[in-house]
């Protein structure tokens, strides 16, 4: 036998230094003709090693590593679907582990019948699945000057698109009963922090999920396993992970993430706040070419980039190389979804000039991305949520894109 | 029952989809009176709901029996808060660790500094959420009494209530906190 194994091995050897000549001379890559890895390496399939880059990082390191935001790359996805594993966290006290066997969700509160369900409940009555996106209210922190160095993972990585399966908020509703006078719901995580948020009725009522599963298996940990709300087009954090209970009542309960954060001091008004901005506002950026990439070669490529409305779909986005003195209406690639990211593509030659490259969405209210300078006069120096502001790339004639935000 | 729902139901539709005909709206009491009764879910028992019922309104509905004084609650700051908030609660800088102390006049300004005493327009948020979330891994550790007591040393030390302090519930909602009315509903949500 390992005479054998030797002359085998022997053969392989032979076989590998053939192929590297065939590989030189033909430039391909691959096996081959010799084996590759075997089925189920690993059982759950991962990215190439290849693509290891492709991961999420850090916003802002804190003192607290349970505390904060990690940014989904989207200088490096394609498509709309934003893979489970790259979806942005927001974490207010760590990720719980929960065991869905032993989870239930409660609502109670102003209903004619409070009710319980375990997850076997829930899975059991009719599922909905819809794709939208999710951002953080506090997405591009691009009031004041960014660095050149910015990448479109620190600009406007909190944000990410999945397919959601879950149970009509509404349905749920139904089955406990809505008392007369009820306007809002609270909904409680079973974090660290027991995160609330107080949700209008009329959303509950309206399009939001209560969801176990996102692009086709069960939630991940960090999104909420095993349990989420999920308020489409409403900002990241009313969208509850780790669900646990829900309240009904006649007034929101001005819980400490809906007065305390969340909220923003408008100008003119002495320092008072507007509260309850729920509404991820319509929004663009270009994902290539973008900070930190180096275009290698003149000639043909696309200018790609992504747009989305918490308000419904978009219908427009019109893409500036001239740092917004033309514009050219991109094509949008289906499916266009409403409240969901749609890709917008723009064929484009690009011989070496230095270029200025924005982009403008519209959605199908016929709200129009603002422009940096209008978003801050509207809301002032104190404005920290909600920026959706058009965005500018700078691309040198080295083919060097910075931010230039 | 079904018909109280179906009230719930008609407000929605009336503020949600501004439906303006009797046409609609009778399709829409239709839709409702379809509803399905699926007959899965459990009702609770009471003790398994006042387990989990833990929020407290801005009126104070929720606050539990008990009571706690500033003085109890320096004793307790000093052991379970001030590692992180600093002795007087003035450390951090908002992220992620909140500074709970001073700011006041500075809203209006271009750099308003956030805090309990500036920002925070209701105290019994303040039990709240010091209930639900602290101290940071170690949440719903604290006692009522606790809670109350170290609610009442953070609004002392801004200045909001006097030393010798005690709060319970009815003391607590009626607090008025500086900022109480700084804020709006933001015009066009839902």
């Amino acid at each position: 036998m390992a005479s054998r194994r030797k002359i085998l091995s022997a053969g392989l050897g032979a076989a590998a230094a053939v192929m590297g000549g065939r590989r030189a001379v033909a430039g391909t890559a691959g096996t081959e003709g010799a084996l590759g890895a075997p089925l189920l390496s690993p059982p759950y399939g991962q990215p190439s090693p290849y693509e290891a880059s492709v991961v999420r990082k850090l916003w802002h390191p804190t003192s607290i590593p349970q505390i904060g935001v990690s940014l989904t790359p989207l200088q490096d996805l394609h498509g709309i679907i934003t893979p489970s594993g790259l979806h942005y966290e927001r974490h207010h006290a760590g990720v719980p582990s929960i065991d869905p066997d032993r989870h239930e969700l409660l609502i109670h509160g102003m209903v004619h019948r409070p009710l319980m369900f375990t997850m076997d409940d829930l899975l059991r009555l009719p599922s909905v699945s819809k794709i939208h996106f999710l951002e953080c209210s506090g997405n591009s922190q691009l009031w004041k000057a960014a660095p050149a160095t910015a990448t479109v993972q620190d600009t406007h990585g909190m944000l990410s698109c999945s397919e959601w399966t879950g149970v009509r908020l509404a349905d749920l509703l139904d089955q406990a009963g809505i008392a007369p006078g009820a306007h809002w719901v609270l909904a409680e995580g079973a974090d660290g922090a027991a995160m609330t948020r107080s949700i209008p009725l009329a959303k509950a009522l309206d399009d939001a999920l209560v969801a176990y599963a996102q692009n086709g298996e069960m939630l991940r940990p960090e999104q909420g396993f095993p349990l989420r709300l999920l308020l489409p087009g409403f900002e990241g954090n009313t969208n509850i992970k780790w669900l646990r209970r829900l309240k009904i009542g006649a007034a929101p309960w001005m819980t400490r993430e809906e007065t305390s954060k969340y909220t923003d001091i408008m100008p003119n008004t002495g320092g008072r706040a507007r509260q309850f901005a729920f509404i991820m506002e319509v929004k663009s950026v270009v994902t290539t070419p973008s900070g930190g990439q180096t275009l290698r070669g003149h000639g043909f490529r696309e200018i790609r980039g992504l747009a989305w409305s918490g308000r419904g779909a978009i219908k427009r986005v019109e893409v500036s190389v001239d740092g917004g003195a033309t514009w050219r209406d991109a094509a949008l690639q289906g499916p266009v979804l409403p409240i969901c990211l749609t890709r917008f593509r723009l064929p484009w030659h690009w011989e070496g000039a230095p270029a200025t490259i924005l982009s403008r969405a519209t959605d199908d209210h016929g709200n129009v991305q603002p422009t940096h300078d209008a978003l801050v006069a509207e809301r002032g120096p104190a404005a920290y949520y909600h920026y959706n502001a058009i965005h500018a790339w700078s691309l040198a004639e080295t083919g060097v894109v910075t931010n230039a935000a | 029952m079904r018909l109280d729902n179906r009230a719930g139901r008609k407000h929605f539709f009336f503020e949600k989809k501004k439906q303006k005909t009797f046409g609609c709206l009778a399709a829409v009491l239709l839709t409702m009176a379809a509803a399905p009764q699926y007959g899965i879910g459990r009702v609770p028992t009471d003790a398994e709901i006042n387990a989990w019922n833990i929020d407290v309104s801005p009126d104070g509905a929720g606050l539990p029996p008990g009571r706690g004084s500033v003085e109890q609650g320096a004793h307790i700051f000093a052991a379970r808060c001030a590692a992180c908030h600093g002795a007087d609660g003035a450390a951090g800088n908002g992220a992620p660790i909140a500074k709970l102390v001073g700011g006041m006049g500075t809203l209006a300004s271009a750099k308003p500094v956030k805090t309990v005493g500036s920002y925070w327009p209701y105290a019994t948020t303040l039990y709240d959420y010091i209930h639900r979330a602290m101290p940071l891994g170690n949440a719903q550790s604290l006692a009522p009494d606790e809670v109350y007591a170290v609610t009442a040393y953070v609004l002392n030390l801004n200045g909001i209530v006097p030393a010798g302090t005690v709060l319970d519930a009815a003391s607590l909602a009626a607090v008025k906190m500086p900022n109480r009315h700084g804020f709006f509903p933001t015009p066009h949500e839902p």
